[in-house]
């Protein structure tokens, strides 16, 4: 029968997964069959998509990109692949919202930001020593690479203004609202909005401190505008950001916009 | 007048600059939806609220 198997099309003479893995590789080597890792046998029929990996080899880069996707639901991975997502602020939200996206395979990325790595920001940003006074931008498109070498990221390190909102995001599918401050929040979701009518916007207000964390949620407060947070506890003196609850906010944003490039628009 | 989803009650020809400073929002650290519609920051000083109006208002706090 028919398989795709490592993502070339293999006509074989199996019945069960186990009966492909000893055709192909070792019994050590681990099988993702339809997306999903399985431990027990299973049978497999006509067109099922499996994917043989020998541990601790580094695979050929066309076998890589296979055996990455082999671990995405099959049709979820194409249209995340066309997806095409701007991030404002690459801090304690943006650079770890880049980061998830880059593993579930979101094929475009646009980082924005004009700062450096400092030593303030490995308290809950992603970013290592080895980054300390490199361009937030470039610091995280290298980590981009190691994660996820098929995807294309373009950066730009520069300030974003009420100016320059249109041309640094038209054609892009989503907004992330990734920056500090909030007059900075404000400005880029009101330019946005207004400019560019056909564009999603995910924002973020409330995640500082160590409240619950169930506090944090995921609200569509307007036609094109999304708000992850608990919408009340801002930075301040006393109050300062802590990694937990600003990974649960960009957890939030990441699977927002990960519902918005699947065409699902409520929370 | 609705305000995110509450029922508000209007004084006459209430200017939106006006009714935003009595409830204590930051004009620099929000965004307005207006019947379905964001609401530009440079029209804020001429609106004028009406009591069919739906307001959606947006207060951003610090942290990112």
């Amino acid at each position: 029968m028919e398989l795709i198997i490592n993502g070339k099309k293999t006509e074989l003479n199996c019945n069960t997964a186990f009966e492909v893995r000893e055709q192909i590789g070792n019994l050590q080597d681990i099988i993702i069959l339809n997306g999903f890792q399985i431990e027990e046998n299973c049978k497999v029929k006509e067109k099922d998509s499996l994917a043989i990996i020998r541990k601790g080899v580094l695979p050929k880069r066309d076998e890589l990109e296979s055996m990455m996707m082999a671990r995405h639901t099959p049709n979820v991975h194409k249209k995340l692949k066309k997806g095409k997502v701007a991030i404002a602020g690459l801090g304690g939200l943006g650079s770890n919202i880049a980061v998830m996206l880059a593993r579930i395979g979101v094929g475009q990325l646009l980082l924005v930001d004009f700062d450096v790595v400092e030593p303030s920001n490995l308290n809950r940003q992603n970013y290592y020593i080895s980054h300390l006074g490199m361009p937030k931008t470039e610091a995280l498109k290298k980590q981009i690479t190691e994660i996820n070498p098929f995807i294309q990221v373009v950066v730009r390190k520069i300030k974003v203004t009420e100016e320059n909102v249109k041309e640094l995001f038209s054609g892009y599918d989503v907004i992330c609202e990734a920056f500090d401050k909030p007059e900075m929040k404000s400005m880029l979701v009101n330019t946005a909005l207004a400019e560019l009518p056909d564009i999603k916007v995910v924002s973020a207000s409330g995640m500082a401190g160590y409240d619950s964390g169930n506090l944090i949620r995921t609200v569509k407060v307007m036609k094109n505008l999304y708000i992850c947070g608990d919408l009340e506890n801002g930075a301040e003196v006393g109050r300062g950001l802590m990694a937990p609850r600003v990974q649960i906010c960009a957890g939030h944003q990441a699977n927002m916009i990960l519902r918005l490039l699947l065409k699902i628009e409520e929370v | 007048m609705r305000v995110n989803g509450k029922e508000v009650a209007l004084s006459k020809n209430q200017k939106l600059v006006d009714f935003l400073e009595i409830n204590q929002y930051d004009i620099r650290k929000i965004a307005i939806e207006c019947n379905g519609e964001i609401l530009p920051k440079s029209t804020y000083q001429e609106v004028i609220l009406n009591n069919e109006d739906r307001l959606e208002i947006v207060r951003f706090v610090g942290g990112g």
